[in-house]
């Protein structure tokens, strides 16, 4: 990392560490300014002028952006510098986008909340980089934490479905996924656990069929934690987030005990539940049915389904899109500005932008990752790679079901789909990131200043 | 990833199992390699799928695209005969007609629910903008997606010769085609009963309304009879045999006796071919006199002394049998049939048996002999511009075929200005101009019972000049309420008015 000049002094003292604290303030500016430009070609592509709200919308995500930076370059000097700006380009992005589908749709605006929640989520960000000077502390609350984990999962039963899935709490004009917050308090509950059983866990059992099995005293535990998660979310018929906390266990069980039968396991359970649920749920029956042929109620003569309205989408973009403002994603119908939300950058910004977006989540999949490698306490090294794979396979679903890679399950596109809970979420995540990212690589005897 | 040394070395697996450092950089690559599945699969969606994607059926998209900006226009002369209004709906402009019933058989329709027909059809490619020639920066146009304002279609269509057909065929069904026979240019394409392509162009309710009521009316008003129906010509098609035998040399003088016995009997059967007027109850007659009082008996005799392949050759070098006829688009192919036994050859060849014609080919008949035996391709459309006016393409006018020579297409004149002179076709006469024509009655129904078509084609110059015929049209009378249904008397006058709005202007 750092360059031969600042290692050019003789004695043998360790490397200093650069903190790279400018150039994630030039990334920021660079990824405020990004969005901004996105919001005047919203405005220039349908109004044919430059919007009145740019100024605001610029000012307000700038504001946002240079607090993030300014607390970290305060409280966490030595954070993996792509983090934030990532965070902040993926978020004004979804401003943007979002902005945009409000213009398709007078008369039910989501932006305005979308950036207030943002502006809760930054505010989120800056306390958990303020208040959490240790992330070895969250191991204490990992059983509480996960017992409020599945209170807040179970809560949304007692209220009405939402588009066939009971995953919300609606209060008023207000309503909440809890299940969003519920993903960091089970990575966290995983990644103690793990870290104080990794070893008997990674016990060899008996073998069967040439597959060390895990000793099932310890497995048991685990197991039944997990069923009920699960369980919960088959009864809420949310797909999507059963599948996130699924492949979630299985990462973390497989990097904490090296034990590639837990890989089998994990797919074997996959197996029967996949093929369970699909048997009985009608709703997930016809949800492989789309994936399997996505065209097929235009032949059966029912028109085109939301998943064939998407892949249009897609395809209307080619590779470089239609430009902001120029699409007509809206013909997806509803849930554009959430689920969907992908299709519209795929149409509008193309192939082009779409890969770029996907390279953004790679990256910030990858440094989480390399936080959890570069940390040394079992508990952070789990806690960074539980929250990066969240990122990562919440990505991979949502973004696999709209372009029908897999079987389409309702999930938000971290920090751009509309969505309140889900945006604070991303934050929290990014912020524990930050944070962990600031121990790992700080340099383990302080240089002195100067 | 530079593997910091400190970190990884501290936390062995368990039991000699692979630390975290090492699972933990697995399963990083196997979360980015989920995002490079991604990646693939869009790839697949907006690259490899994308063109099929686009055109399925349910894709709204290039319906919405077609009509997000003013469609361009169809002219006639310096007239605009179509518009275009913001609807305000998904689908940005509806397109409009300034006088619909008039040209809907040149224009066709432009509806955003049914599609486009005709010249919206053919020509929608300049009129929505998507052609490639209206681009000024045809790459850079295509990267930024820019969509071209729609060009225009300038007709060849003369208004008055419209009008005059259209107000001609008044309540009557029929149809009139028109052409310039030196170009090919069409001059007039009516069809009655019409509509309006304007009614049925939106997505309301009363568009869907006025497209079911069109539907179901038995008199098919959206049929454009003057080029997709085919009609016995009856002897109207005297002409193409008149042609035909001197072009083989089955007669060389048209004064002189041709041998024609009275009375014919069918080859084959004992039914004679009768004919509509005593006048031709005789043996020997001239072709002259047997085209002037329109002889059965001596136009199918000479029909099958010239042969079904000297026919067929003549009839089709005029445009029958031709399936693709495009003027751009499509007229329906008339029919001379191409085996036939002699008795079937007689009736063929005074326009009866299978032989069937639109009134677009008859007028080229007309035209192919006006313009001295060359048939020129029937052409509608005299240019296409972008919207700024500048010409993207430009008719030329094409040869269809050389039906007669010039020495046989002068006899042919002379027959048929003989007919309008002194003979059934009296009521095409014009004061201060040459005209030539050929009538035709052509029977249909279950024996006979049906009324009768009635046809009418000639052509027409200033009396004096030397120049081709500056009109040749054609007209059938489908279904009329006139009690004396003739080509003479229903069909002629009609013709007249036509070549009269071309005369005068």
């Amino acid at each position: 990392m750092a360059t031969p000049s600042a290692v050019a002094r003789s004695t043998p003292r360790p490397r200093p560490v650069r903190t790279r604290r400018n150039t994630e303030l030039a990334l920021v500016l660079a990824a405020v300014l990004i969005a901004v430009l996105g919001y005047i070609e919203v405005g220039v592509n349908i109004d044919g002028s430059v919007p009145s709200g740019a100024a605001g919308y610029g000012a307000a995500l700038g504001v946002l952006a240079l607090l993030a930076h300014g607390v970290i370059r305060r409280r966490a000097p030595y954070a993996d510098p792509l983090l934030l700006p990532i965070a902040i380009l993926l978020n004004g992005v979804g401003l943007v986008v979002i902005y945009r589908l409000d213009r398709a749709t007078p008369r039910s605006e989501a932006a305005p909340t979308q950036l207030l929640w943002s502006t809760l989520g930054v505010a989120l960000f800056i306390g958990v980089v303020l208040l959490l000077r240790d992330h070895k502390r969250l191991q204490r609350y990992a059983y509480s934490g996960a017992l409020v984990a599945l209170v807040l999962l179970v809560l949304p039963v007692l209220f009405p479905p939402v588009y066939g899935s009971r995953i919300w709490i609606t209060v008023g004009p207000l309503s909440f996924q809890p299940g969003e917050f519920a993903k960091i308090l089970l990575a966290v509950f995983f990644a103690a656990y793990l870290a104080v059983h990794r070893d008997a866990l990674a016990l060899t059992g008996r073998r069967i069929w040439g597959v060390q099995l895990p000793v099932g005293r310890v497995l048991g535990p685990v197991l039944l934690i997990w069923a009920a998660f699960v369980g919960v979310l088959v009864l809420e018929t949310d797909l999507g987030t059963s599948l996130l906390f699924f492949g979630l266990f299985v990462v973390m069980l497989y990097v904490a005990t090296a034990r590639s039968g837990w890989i089998a396991i994990g797919l074997l359970l996959a197996a029967v539940g996949a093929a369970g649920v699909g048997r009985l749920s009608p709703h997930v029956h016809s949800r492989v049915t789309d994936w399997l042929d996505p065209l097929g109620s235009i032949e059966a003569g029912r028109g085109a389904n939301q998943i064939a309205q998407s892949l249009f989408a897609f395809a209307w973009g080619g590779l470089l899109g239609t430009g902001l403002g120029n699409g007509h994603s809206i013909l997806i119908g509803f849930a554009a500005k959430s689920d969907f939300i992908l299709a519209t950058i795929g149409e509008e910004l193309g192939l082009t932008g779409l890969i770029a977006l996907f390279l953004l989540y790679a990256l910030l999949v990858s440094r989480g990752f390399r936080t959890g490698i570069a940390l040394t306490d079992p508990f952070g090294r789990l806690l960074a790679i539980g929250l990066a794979a969240i990122v990562g396979i919440q990505v991979f679903v949502v973004a696999g079901g709209v372009l029908d890679l897999i079987p389409l399950t309702g999930m938000t596109l971290p920090f751009i789909a509309q969505g309140g809970s889900s945006v604070v979420t991303n934050w929290i995540i990014v912020a524990l990131l930050v944070r962990m990212s600031d121990v790992a690589r700080r340099p383990a005897p302080r240089p002195e200043e100067g | 990833m530079p593997r910091r040394g400190r970190a990884g070395s501290s936390a062995g697996g368990p039991q000699g199992l692979p630390g975290i450092s090492t699972t933990g950089r697995r399963a990083g690559t196997f979360c980015v390699l989920l995002i490079v599945a991604l990646a693939a699969q869009a790839t697949r969606v907006q690259v490899f799928q994308a063109k099929e994607l686009d055109h399925n059926p349910a894709n709204q998209r290039l319906t919405v695209e077609r009509y997000s900006q003013p469609r361009g226009n169809i002219l006639v002369g310096h007239d605009t005969v179509t518009g275009s209004v913001p609807t305000g709906g998904r689908y940005d402009y509806r397109r409009t007609y300034t006088d619909g019933p008039l040209y809907a058989a040149v224009t066709g329709y432009s509806s955003q629910t049914y599609g486009n027909t005709q010249l919206e059809g053919t020509e929608d490619d300049v009129l929505s903008g998507t052609d490639p020639r209206l681009a000024g920066w045809a790459l850079w146009d295509a990267i930024a997606r820019k969509q071209n304002p729609g060009g225009d279609v300038y007709t060849t269509i003369d208004k008055a010769a419209q009008q005059a057909a259209t107000k001609g065929l008044g309540s009557q069904k029929g149809a009139v085609a028109a052409i310039e026979p030196a170009t090919g240019r069409i001059l007039a394409l009516a069809s009655t009963p019409g509509y309006d392509p304007g009614s049925f162009a939106g997505t309301s309710a009363a568009d869907q309304q006025a497209w079911d009521k069109l539907q179901a009316d038995t008199n098919q008003p959206m049929l454009n009879r003057a080029l997709r129906q085919i009609y016995p010509p009856g002897s109207t098609f005297k002409v193409v045999t008149a042609g035909a035998a001197l072009a083989a040399g089955t007669v060389t003088d048209i004064d002189a006796p041709t041998g024609a016995p009275y009375p014919y009997v069918l080859p084959g059967t004992t039914t004679p071919l009768v004919n509509d007027t005593p006048v031709c109850n005789r043996p020997n007659l001239s072709l002259d006199t047997a085209m002037i009082y329109s002889c059965n008996s001596v136009l199918g005799y000479l029909g099958v002394r010239t042969g079904l392949d000297g026919m067929l050759s003549t009839a089709r070098d005029f445009g029958f049998n031709d399936a693709k006829l495009d003027i751009p688009f499509r007229a329906a192919r008339s029919n001379f049939d191409e085996k036939m036994d002699e008795s079937q050859l007689a009736l063929s060849s005074i326009g009866q048996f299978d032989t069937a014609a639109t009134p677009l080919v008859m007028a080229m008949v007309a035209a192919g002999v006006a313009n001295n035996g060359t048939v020129m391709y029937p052409q509608l459309v005299d240019r296409l511009t972008r919207s700024d006016g500048t010409a993207v393409q430009v008719m030329e006018p094409r040869t269809y075929k050389q039906a007669l020579s010039p020495a046989v297409a002068a006899q042919v004149q002379r027959l048929m200005t003989d007919v309008v002179e002194k003979g059934t076709g009296t009521n095409a006469k014009i004061r201060g101009a040459t005209v030539g024509g050929k009538t035709g009655t052509a029977q249909q129904g279950v024996d006979n019972t049906g009324t009768p078509y009635a046809w009418f084609i000639s052509w027409a110059r200033p009396a004096g000049s030397g120049e081709v015929p500056p009109v040749a049209v054609a007209v059938v009378v489908a279904d009329s309420d006139a009690t004396d249904v003739t080509g003479g008397g229903l069909a002629a006058p009609i013709a007249r008015s036509v070549m009269q709005a071309v005369l005068g202007g």
